[in-house]
């Protein structure tokens, strides 16, 4: 779907800055971090260009943490989280915001489920005491549970049903991971979306949703002490609930053997490869592993003169597109991605191959140092163009503190990059781009044209 | 090339991130930064717009903001798609990509290399009526980023290697939309209401027009279109006024002055009343409807624009959210924009159902939309829309980005830099006569509606 598409582009064009740019040169230095009483982290990061502000609540609660055979869960919770509570029934958040002229959304990740507003300073502590409100005070009634469960489903189609592409994702993701519940659809699995109702939804949202599991973030034109006297006044009123939660995840085995998934719709017309390889993330990783995942998928995938698109696209002439990408903001995994779309009448697997020699051979004899050069510029200036957008700086400290990151980390993030050396580039290749830990996804028109191919 | 290209070409459309809500319909660069452009109304205490004029005539808005060490510069050059050559269509858009792919004595290669080195962003894109342009950078990086911006647009090269990539890559996206719905939808909706206009021609043209365009068509197209005369440009960032004219001079200064742009007529949407079926094998059946919408000139243009943010929107507060979504769990998106283009204004609006629900609710949109026009708004509605639209003016202006791109909309829609100050009082001025009357002017005349799937329940008209 074309808007569909453009929206994905703009997620994943915001996951790879995120990816990027965790860091902040300039208002990282004027970064607060306190926590109240129950347990409420707070982040402020001051932006004093417009009178603005972006006010976000991350729960350290995704879908990962649903109970198996509940997929679907934890997003389903989030759209139900606007249907009111006992002290601002039905939508009367929802109008408040469109009221005083702000715009409002809410998002659900494996790791966690955030919940934004973006309204004038003069506004947001209304903002945190209808949100503080919503941490306990949710009321649901089937009547409005069972319309929303027919959006979500809406949502599914529009995501994943009516989109091939988005099927072979959630194959690969599936096919990734044996153990650890990555592997499950954020958005569920359509036959247990269908059958979540009130009960599921408000026995979640009693077990996770409380004060001493989230963290806000406030960004824009406020000074850090202002919002710490009215995170008190606000937040600071809410008691915490939920036991800690320790969010131990089963995890993945020793992975021994490489995965292919392949699926086939009549509705492809441009067919593609893509490989996700098994990797730390940025919080599971050991000091300066991720930070070398990230200037490796910058060198292999990242702009025209990346190895995967010079050599493939523009050198070769084998492919339409190819590059690389590194998602590092997770609690225990990463992806890391190769991808390419071949050019009519190069069959998948001359593609593919043509990728592995690119891979083996950085692999055997690293990067060069006007690469490491030219990636590290590139991703330290993401850091100052992270600057301009303070929602995407919220987005940033939210997700990093949500998946075990610390401020600290964010801010040396800048720092961190600038320290990856050749050798360490060259050793992640080396240790995480193996097969064995990894899922390879064709996509195709029909599983007979392709066999043929091959 | 053109970034946009690469990342709809990637294959992975699923995300890991769901967002809540979210609109199907960012239609155009357009409608989407049109109605950010009208959410102006308290002025913003560090936006203050310079007009600026270098000693060669050049002018642009200028935003000087130094709190972050960046420089971000949006532009248009009005003739975008409806240049187009006669069975070239798509010749804007292979053009606009191809900008930023070599120029002056740079190849390809070099041009994207020095980019890089310094982490400039640029970008080139067609829209409708302009070909739009973006560049950031840091500011230390000023001289060279403009030097590399002269380049671009005064001396494109279009070298056969590059022009077959990029072509390549915009034949491999027409192959997709001939499968995804919702490009289906669009395209069949532009080609009905504006057949036999340049406004219903593909903007990325057909495998044919696209094949048909020579390297000397793109050298033609771009020595047509870049001029001086029919360019709007926006700099907003740690640059001041004396700093940026002479730069302007030099980036844009050996542009023709005059394009040589084919006259365009004005024309209205055709097709209302008629629903019209593609059928496609996909679970869930998309939606475009739409009708005449208004100009950007007409006096009963901000009524209109709080009457469509009443209907639809956006908010969660629209009638059709709540009608379609909240109450019944149609869909997850429904909304619908007033879309003004330099011939032509629409509103156009869509959403995506189940195939089993699909006739119902068409039905219950285009009931929705009669009881508008025929009711308008009550007095509570349009006081709600007032304030959300008074209000939400400074979210617009927190990063340079934005600021730039909604300067550049403002000069295109023939606005002056005090649009900051008068735009409040200019909503507060509609009354509820004026929303009914123009919610009866604009929704009265009827839909024309495309489908796409296996709905159930729903009736294609005859095509006549």
């Amino acid at each position: 779907m074309r808007a569909g598409m453009r929206l994905a582009k703009i997620l994943l064009l915001t996951a790879a800055l995120a990816g990027a740019t965790s860091g902040a040169a300039y208002a990282g230095a004027n970064v607060s971090h306190f926590t109240l009483a129950n347990g409420l982290e707070v982040v402020v990061v001051p932006d004093h260009r417009a009178p603005v502000v972006t006010h976000m609540i991350w729960y350290k609660i995704g879908a990962a943490d649903e109970t198996p055979g509940k997929s679907g869960l934890a997003h389903f919770l989030e759209h139900l989280m606007f249907k009111g509570t006992e002290k601002n029934p039905g939508d009367t958040f929802s109008r408040e915001v469109a009221e005083i002229g702000g715009q409002e959304n809410a998002f659900t990740a494996s790791d966690y489920t955030g919940f934004f507003q973006r309204v004038t300073r003069d506004h947001l502590r209304e903002m945190m005491a209808l949100e503080a409100d919503r941490i306990t005070g949710l009321v649901l009634t089937d009547d409005v549970v069972r319309p929303e469960l027919n959006v979500v489903l809406e949502e599914q189609n529009m995501r994943v049903a009516n989109n091939p592409a988005a099927r072979l994702g959630e194959q690969i993701d599936a096919a990734l991971y044996l153990n650890h519940p990555y592997g499950r659809p954020v958005i569920g699995w359509r036959q247990e979306i269908e059958q979540l109702d009130r009960d599921d939804a408000l026995a979640f949202y009693r077990r996770f949703y409380s004060p001493n599991n989230a963290v806000v973030v406030v960004a824009g034109d406020v000074m850090a002490d202002e919002v710490k006297a009215d995170a008190e006044a606000t937040y600071g009123k809410i008691a915490d609930r939920a036991e800690a939660n320790p969010r131990h995840r089963p995890m993945e085995p020793v992975q021994e053997a490489p995965r292919t998934v392949t699926l086939a719709d009549m509705r492809v017309e441009q067919p593609s490869v893509s490989r996700d390889y098994l990797v730390p993330s940025e919080t599971s990783a050991k000091a300066g592993e991720s930070e070398a995942l990230e200037v490796l998928a910058h060198v292999l995938g990242s702009g025209e003169n990346c190895r995967l698109y010079r050599s493939l696209v523009i050198d070769q002439g084998l492919a339409l597109n190819a590059g690389a990408t590194y998602s590092g903001t997770a609690l225990d995994y990463a992806k890391f991605t190769v991808f390419g779309s071949p050019k009519p009448g190069v069959p998948l697997h001359q593609l593919e191959a043509a990728i592995d020699a690119i891979l083996a051979e950085l692999g055997a004899h690293g990067v060069t140092a006007d690469e490491l050069d030219r990636a590290k510029t590139r991703l330290i200036a993401d850091a100052v163009y992270a600057e301009d957008n303070q929602a995407a700086l919220a987005r940033w400290y939210g997700s990093a503190l949500a998946t075990g990151q610390t401020v600290e980390g964010v801010r040396t993030w800048p720092d961190r990059i600038r320290a990856v050396t050749a050798e360490a580039v060259q050793n992640a290749a080396r240790t995480w781009l193996d097969r064995r830990h990894s899922v390879t996804g064709y996509l195709v028109k029909s599983l007979q044209s392709e066999e043929k191919r091959s | 090339m053109n970034a946009d290209w690469l990342a709809r070409l990637r294959h992975r459309g699923a995300t890991s991130i769901l967002p809540r809500a979210g609109l199907r319909h960012c239609l155009l660069l357009v409608a989407a930064i049109a109605s950010a452009g009208t959410l102006f109304a308290v002025p913003a205490k560090a936006t203050t717009i310079e007009h600026v004029v270098s000693a060669g005539g050049i002018e642009a808005w200028l935003v000087h903001e130094p709190a972050v060490p960046l420089i971000a510069v949006d532009f248009a050059f009005a003739g975008g798609a409806v240049q187009d050559p006669p069975g070239k269509s798509g010749t804007a858009t292979l053009a606009a990509s191809l900008l930023d792919s070599g120029a002056g004595d740079l190849d390809s290669h070099a041009f994207s290399d020095r980019l890089e080195r310094k982490a400039i962003e640029m970008s080139f894109s067609a829209q409708r009526d302009t070909i739009r342009g973006t560049m950031r950078t840091l500011a230390e990086n000023r001289d060279d980023a403009f030097d590399l911006l002269r380049l671009a647009v005064t001396a494109p090269r279009f070298d056969a290697k590059d022009v077959e990539i990029s072509r390549a890559q915009i034949l491999s996206l027409l192959r997709r939309e001939t499968t995804s719905p919702a490009d289906i939808a669009s395209r069949r909706w532009w080609e009905t209401a504006f057949e036999g206009h340049p406004y219903g021609r593909p903007l990325n043209g057909t495998p044919e027009t696209l094949s048909s365009i020579s390297i000397a068509d793109l050298k033609s197209y771009a020595h047509r279109v870049l001029a001086r005369q029919n360019l709007k440009i926006a700099v907003v960032g740690d640059i001041d006024a004396e700093t940026l004219k002479p730069l302007l001079d030099r980036t844009f200064g050996a542009l023709p002055e005059k394009p040589d742009l084919v006259s365009i007529t004005n024309v209205a949407p055709r097709g209302l009343g008629r629903r019209l079926e593609v059928s496609l094998d996909v679970p869930q059946t998309v939606v475009d409807f739409g009708g005449p919408g208004i100009s950007r000139q007409d006096p009963d243009f901000m009524a209109a624009y709080l009457v469509n943010h009443i209907l639809g929107g956006g908010s969660s507060d629209s009638r059709l959210y709540q009608e379609v979504r909240e109450k019944r769990g149609l869909a997850y998106s429904v909304s619908d924009n007033l879309v003004w283009l330099d011939h032509a204004a629409v509103l156009l609006g869509g959403t995506a159902t189940r195939a089993d629900r699909a006739g119902d609710t068409i039905d219950l949109i285009e009931k929705e939309i009669r009881r508008f026009a025929d009711g308008g708004p009550t007095a509570g509605e349009l006081t709600e829309a007032k304030k959300n639209l008074n209000s939400a003016f400074a979210l617009n202006l927190d990063s340079s980005t934005k600021i730039a791109a909604l300067l550049v909309q403002l000069q295109l829609d023939g606005l002056d830099t005090d649009y900051f100050t008068r735009r409040s009082t200019m909503i507060e001025a509609v009354t509820l006569d004026d929303a009914r009357r123009v919610a009866k002017r604009l929704l009265d005349k009827g839909l024309l509606v495309t489908v796409v799937g296996k709905p159930q329940g729903f009736a294609s008209s005859k095509p006549n």
